[in-house]
């Protein structure tokens, strides 16, 4: 039960809010869905639920062509929306038996049940929609996504606008649904997605920029390495290039400086000797790994 | 389709929109039959229903938008029409079930008027002197009028995320559908056989045959396809989403 896109595009109007963009998400793991706001994120995930036709190229979920089989797609594929739509005046288990109801499933009230407590909704569960909290609400939008044990699992911006704690807890309901199921999680965040995801795909003005496992992202990335300085006086950024030639300057505004050492060499003790040579004074420096955020700040142009 | 169906009727009664839209029909009715003198029963000396029947299209024509209004303009407005695209329903399950389910509320509005049908006969002289075949052609005209009515508030209610919109546009258009084709006929722009081709058009002509008793199936058919007509509409609007 995987899911599959090929060249996939969309058009509105004039401006092409996906162009020709292929992945795979495999079953058993979470891939994340990164790029800025605007990037195709819900485009590409409308489409794989049926409720936007694509303009070119193919979608296939569990192996079913997306618009061939338009219902046996939608009734395997659980999908939470972005803004989360709910009834506000339907309260948590009349909404969720609506569900339910939709799915044709057997033993109803028993699932509803489960779901309701898988979700942590159990005090809730007789409660207005419309008087639940952000977090509670969510989980209602979860829980009717999940009602029927999908396949597959779309989640749009699922975490988007919670406390942290509330991230905390959404994050494990979703690592706890993660087994036999393939999960598709949006988010323009990177740490989000960073901290829950097998594999990341960033998308960026409606191209696939990166597309890679995480392990292999974090792999790739992990020997350059970032120095932050800042500095009393500026000084050219010659000075740093002759320490070493695999600088990379990331930023440079006044005397604050960003700079990346592809060779991962620390050069930290070089840049402090250098500078003072130069009559000049480290106020700060600083170094860090480099992280993903690093990699889409790069590839999204920020 | 019987989920949605449900979900609309809950909806309906859990909300003051069933209640209201059920007292408000029955209070004018009521009034204009048996209180206002201009139209009450008691003063037309007559044991007939027919006032009912001419009021009850003008009480639809206001009512029924207001029950349709909030259809599909409201699930566009908070999103919830992306909910159930994406769930295993045909758009024809999703316009079908919410069609019936305000028609469903239209009905149960009329069932109460019954009342009066019995007072009329316990009121006739002799007893029980009232033409039944003209009421119960009667009461099927009206369900296919609210029919048509409904049909066209569903559709109208797609076509806009804004209910007030879709309210006016509906009570409008019920308005034209009902009347104006008669009144266009009367004037001199058409004569002869498109007189009667312009006034068949419209829901009067058809509704009047309907209610004198006789049941013909070019009036039924009348009925049916314009019901059908606004259904695969509202299908085809709901269809442009995807574009």
């Amino acid at each position: 039960m995987s899911i599959k896109v090929e060249g996939l595009t969309k058009v509105y109007s004039t401006q092409k809010a996906i162009d020709n963009i292929s992945f795979e998400a495999m079953e058993g793991q979470i891939t994340g869905l990164v790029g800025p706001n605007g990037a195709g994120k819900s485009t590409t995930m409308k489409i794989l639920t049926a409720s936007l036709t694509a303009d070119g190229g193919e979608a296939y979920v569990g192996g079913l062509n997306v618009s061939d089989d338009e219902m046996k797609v939608k009734s395997m594929v659980g999908y939470l929306p972005e803004s989360n739509p709910l009834y506000p005046t339907m309260y948590v288990k009349e909404f969720l038996t609506f569900i339910a109801k939709i799915h044709k499933l057997k033993n109803a009230s028993q699932r509803i049940d489960e779901v309701i407590e898988s979700v942590g909704l159990t005090k809730e569960k007789h409660k207005k929609i419309s008087s639940l909290s952000k977090g509670y609400r969510q989980r209602v939008g979860i829980a009717q996504a999940i009602i029927h044990d999908p396949k597959v699992l779309i989640l749009d911006e699922p975490i988007s606008g919670l406390d942290p704690n509330q991230i905390q807890e959404i994050r494990q309901l979703i690592l706890k649904l993660k087994k036999n199921k393939t999960i598709i999680f949006s988010s323009h965040i990177l740490q989000e997605v960073e901290s829950i995801c097998d594999k990341i795909i960033i998308l960026n003005d409606g191209h696939i920029v990166a597309d890679d496992e995480l392990s292999h992202l974090q792999k790739d990335y992990s020997q350059a390495i970032v120095i932050e300085i800042e500095l009393l006086k500026s000084m050219s950024k010659n000075v740093f290039q002759d320490i070493d030639p695999t600088i990379n300057f990331v930023k440079s505004e006044g005397n604050h400086y960003i700079i990346e050492v592809g060779s991962g060499e620390d050069i930290r003790e070089a840049i402090f000797d250098r500078v003072v040579a130069d009559n000049n004074k480290i106020l700060s420096m600083a170094m860090q790994k480099k992280n993903l955020e690093n990699l889409f700040k790069s590839v999204t142009k920020v | 389709m019987r989920s949605i169906f449900i979900k609309e009727l809950n909806t309906f009664f859990s909300s003051l929109t069933g209640y209201i839209s059920i007292v408000i029909f029955l209070l004018l009715t009521g009034l204009f039959l048996w209180v206002f003198s201009d139209t009450s029963i008691i003063n037309y000396n007559y044991a007939s229903l027919g006032q009912l029947f001419t009021i009850a299209p003008l009480v639809f024509m206001f009512l029924i938008p207001a029950i349709t209004m909030s259809s599909f303009s409201d699930e566009k407005q908070r999103g919830t029409l992306e909910l159930l695209v994406t769930k295993p329903l045909t758009d024809w399950d999703i316009v079908a079930g919410k069609y019936l389910a305000a028609l469903a509320l239209a009905i149960i509005a009329l069932i109460p008027t019954l009342i009066y049908y019995w007072s009329i006969v316990q009121l006739g002289s002799p007893k029980g002197n009232i033409d039944t075949g003209a009421v119960i052609g009667s009461y099927i005209g009206l369900i296919f009028l609210a029919g048509i009515f409904t049909s066209a508030g569903i559709f109208l209610s797609s076509i806009t995320s804004n209910q007030i919109v879709a309210f006016i546009l509906t009570a409008f258009v019920c308005f034209i559908l009902f009347w104006a084709f008669d009144f266009l006929s009367q004037t001199p722009l058409f004569f002869g056989k498109m007189d009667n081709f312009v006034k068949g058009l419209g829901i009067e002509f058809h509704y009047d045959n309907i209610s004198k008793g006789r049941i013909d199936t070019r009036d039924i058919f009348y009925f049916v396809s314009m019901i059908g007509m606004f259904l695969w509409l509202t299908i085809v609007s709901l269809d442009k989403r995807k574009w």
